[in-house]
């Protein structure tokens, strides 16, 4: 029972999460378990109290009541079923045994962040009636290579279980989940009402998955592969949707480099009725576009292919299709994407629907600040922005011919001008902007970049409203950060990579310690930091000093000394994602956070200076914390020090798919 | 400032040494305002540092200016993101169908996909249409007769052949790149212009 009732608070993470204390060692906690007609129940003692915090830990192993009142089950029951918010949810399922079985039946949508927190057996023993499921696999810092191919997440065992508990089972989200197509035919065997499928940074299968979704979920309203990994099994299927009528509300495969039969889309978007959201790839050509955008006028999304002419030039005769009434027909158009391999004359085809735009994707387009602007200086009501910046060729081979260096140096300068001026377009225009995200598409760290600090400091000043920034550059001052921080009072997430590692403040020189440091400070709502630059310890004093909401953190080359770790270990409560790498902090950084881990959900340390040593005696004073040292090759480290470790808390203890490389510490 | 991939920049970069050689570069660095990157000052025994572009499949960086030490994983932007810009020219690298295609006397180059053609004739109406010329006739013992320009391909030996002597089938797999030629270059290759 006491595990029962882990295994939900170990699936909150996020500021309700009721601090756990499951020291070994630690006295058994009262139990406060009763049942719905207010008698208080239990073995060891009970408290009438309400002034007990919900998060007491239930220890007694058995639970002797009345089985509650029937008809007060049901009248739960019924009123749970408004709960939808899966914190509420775990908050409701703590008041009393009877409330924790009727919350569990109740509830439809199941949240693991962590896949390896909990199997897929204990899940499906307590709740028993879901439809919806989001797994999440690998930690985020595998995205960057960081962690070998093979490590684990294998949705293979949860689609099996899945398969038997669920058959009414409808929605399945997966993050960094490794998938086979044997995983996509079992799951679009076994659930006869399927909808939803989303996939978000997964791998492993192909497009023989795919068809087995588009063939037999006929009920499919949703299919959405996001940055995910599919191998091209030369399988038609987008062929193979169902004929007649689909239900298809949306449509997401930009990330699928695989041709497909335009034909069998054409067709298909033309019996999808529902359709709203459309995503393609870059096999699909702009007039091929045209012919889709006809055909689906009523689009809310909108993710172009590959937006210029295909290599072959047209018939003689042909005419250029009507791009801009093309656009114009789509009168619901809110978000629009794509723009791969983009023809910059076409632009101007997308001008009537600026104006509408919320959120406008222009990553991957590789145009110049003079091309956005005329865009851009439409969307007044743009909240979602993400645009990537060229870099230039890196002048560095030319340092010993002086005069292209010169020549050069001043070139970047005017370059520099030039793309923080796009910035300041937008700035100036979109008011409303609640996430921006600029990337570099050249993503080197010696190259001089086109945005700096010139560009923050405009949004900041432009944008009041911004929630959300993720924002590369090669060089920032602390003076545009602090301006960012006194400016933008909603952010909740601040991410900005300066990609020279160490790189102080390039105006000053001083470290970028003062910079986040405003950050945390002057912004009550963060909740995510991304810091880099040149750090001392004196920016994670900051962090754990001021940091009170922040529940994920990412540092990288960063930090003097084990002070830094501890700070934000000792400061920050409601860490739930803690992400190193290369920095300077040991074991007893480590140490310090014993009192927090399994508050957490994971914490990952790359080349930091952990010995193994250090990691046993976290895994032993631990033992519901799974501790993985991860070498990147099967040779044994040569140092005493730890490539990688990656800890979690989870219920089942170490799991049984470890390849070689990982060793789980006990 | 668009990206132009299609520019051989490569070629084009330059660089002390002769052509052909690695450079060998030393981490020198002759700005004030850059930093130098000190990896040594913090003693991390397992830093995961890769030197030049040896361990280029750990890390899916493109190509990188070999005066530095490359790190695994920095910046911190997804593979999927940085493949995606260099999707076009890796499949063009890797499946070795796109090819390109010059005329003499034309500025530009153009890059075509050989596999969406079925036959000689469709392939030789679109590069008409894309060069705004005409083929002459075809003959086996001839060549092209009838038109200053004509027809010509480079295949995997190294030889430039006239585009339709070979089958269909054999010309789509040995087929490197295009050239249309005009006038007298193109007599050599047995056209009776």
């Amino acid at each position: 029972m006491r595990q029962d009732l882990t295994v939900q608070q170990m699936s909150e993470d996020d500021d309700r999460s009721p601090p756990l204390d499951l020291r070994c060692g630690a006295a058994p906690s009262i139990n406060r378990a009763r049942n719905c007609s207010g008698e208080a129940v239990s073995g060891s003692g009970s408290s009438t109290s309400s002034s007990i915090p919900a998060s007491v830990p239930v220890t007694v192993t058995e639970y002797q009541s009345q089985y509650p009142d029937q008809v007060l089950e049901i009248v739960l029951e019924n009123v749970l079923q408004f709960l939808t918010s899966r914190r509420d949810r775990n908050a409701a399922s703590l008041v009393c045994k009877s409330w924790w079985r009727a919350e569990a039946l109740t509830r439809s949508e199941l949240f693991i962040g962590n896949c390896y927190a909990v199997s897929p057996d204990r899940a499906r023993g307590r709740f028993r009636r879901v439809r919806s499921v989001v797994l999440k696999g690998k930690p985020r810092f595998a995205d960057f290579n960081l962690m070998p191919p093979d490590w684990g997440a294998h949705f293979g065992p949860w689609v099996c279980v899945l398969a038997n508990a669920y058959p009414w089972l409808e929605k399945v989200y997966l993050k960094r989940m490794s998938i086979t197509d044997d995983d996509l035919a079992l799951l679009a065997e076994s659930f006869s009402g399927f909808k939803e499928l989303t996939l978000v940074c997964c791998e492993g299968f192909g497009t023989c998955g795919l068809a087995f979704i588009a063939s037999k979920c006929r009920q499919l309203r949703v299919l959405d592969l996001i940055e995910t990994e599919v191998t091209d099994d030369e399988v038609d299927w987008i062929s193979l949707f169902p004929e007649g009528e689909t239900c298809l509300e949306s449509l997401i495969f930009d990330c699928v480099d695989c041709a497909i039969n335009f034909e069998a889309l054409e067709k298909l978007v033309a019996r999808s009725p529902f359709l709203r959201k459309l995503r393609l790839n870059r096999h699909v050509s702009i007039r091929q576009l045209y012919r889709l955008m006809v055909r689906a006028p009523q689009l809310t999304h909108l993710g172009t292919g590959k937006y210029g002419p295909s290599e072959v030039a047209q018939r003689q005769g042909d005419t250029e299709p009507d791009y801009i009434a093309a656009f114009a027909a789509c009168k619901s158009l809110v978000c629009l994407s794509g723009f791969r391999e983009i023809t910059p004359d076409y632009l101007s085809a997308i001008y009537p629907v600026c104006a509408n735009l919320t959120s406008l994707n222009f990553s991957y387009a590789t145009i110049t600040a003079d091309q956005l602007k005329p865009v851009i200086c439409n969307c007044h009501k743009l909240q979602i922005f993400w645009v990537g910046v060229p870099c230039v060729i890196d002048y560095q081979c030319f340092e010993e011919i002086w005069v292209l260096k010169l020549i050069l140096a001043v070139i970047m300068q005017a370059l520099d001008s030039i793309c923080d001026e796009g910035l300041q377009a937008v700035a100036a225009t979109c008011k409303e902007l609640r996430e921006l995200r600029v990337f570099p598409m050249n993503a080197q760290e010696d190259v001089e970049g086109p945005v700096s600090e010139v560009g923050l400091q405009a949004i900041s000043e432009g944008c009041r409203k911004l929630q959300s920034i993720l924002y590369f550059c090669q060089r920032m001052t602390n003076a545009a950060v602090i301006a960012m921080s006194s400016n933008c009072l909603e952010l909740e997430v601040f991410r900005l990579c300066i990609m020279g590692r160490h790189r102080p403040d390039h105006a000053t020189g001083e470290p970028m310690d003062e910079g986040f440091g405003a950050i945390v400070r002057n912004c009550r709502k963060l909740t995510r930091l991304a810091v880099s630059g040149l750090l001392t310890d004196r920016a994670f004093g900051y962090i754990g000093k001021y940091g009170k909401l922040i529940r994920t953190l990412s540092v990288a080359f960063a930090g003097d000394s084990d002070m830094g770790l501890k700070y934000v270990l000792e400061g920050c409560p409601k860490l739930q994602k803690l992400e190193i790498r290369d920095s300077p902090f040991g074991d007893a950084a480590l140490r310090s956070g014993l009192h927090h881990y399994y508050n957490m959900r994971f914490l990952w340390m790359s080349s930091c200076r952990l010995t193994r040593q250090g990691c046993q005696e976290i895994a032993q004073a631990m033992p519901r914390l799974v501790v993985e040292v991860i070498r990147s090759d099967d040779e044994e480290e040569t140092d005493n020090y730890v490539e990688t470790l990656y800890m979690y808390r989870s219920l089942e203890g170490p799991r049984h798919d470890a390849p070689k490389f990982v060793t789980i510490l006990r | 400032m668009a990206f132009e991939r299609d520019l051989n920049l490569e070629a084009t970069e330059l660089r002390l040494g002769l052509p052909g050689t690695q450079e060998s570069r030393s981490n020198k660095r002759s700005l004030p305002d850059m930093n130098i990157v000190d990896d040594q000052g913090h003693r991390s025994g397992s830093s995961r540092v890769i030197s030049n572009a040896s361990d280029a499949t750990k890390s899916e960086e493109e190509t990188t200016p070999p005066s530095k030490t490359q790190v695994v994983g920095w910046p911190p932007i997804r593979s999927y993101r940085k493949n995606s810009l260099q999707a076009k020219k890796s499949e063009a690298e890797a499946s070795g169908i796109y090819v390109k295609v010059s005329m003499d006397g034309a500025p530009y180059l153009r890059k075509i996909h050989l596999n969406i053609y079925n036959d000689y004739p469709e392939l030789l109406k679109a590069l008409e249409d894309m060069f705004k010329f005409k083929v002459g006739e075809y003959s086996e013992s001839e060549g092209y007769n009838g038109s200053e320009f004509v027809p010509t391909y480079e295949d995997k030996d190294g030889d430039w052949m006239l585009v339709g002597d070979v089958p269909w089938e054999m010309f789509i797999t040995s087929c490197k790149r295009l050239r249309v030629m005009k006038g007298s270059e193109a007599r050599g290759l047995g056209c009776a212009v």
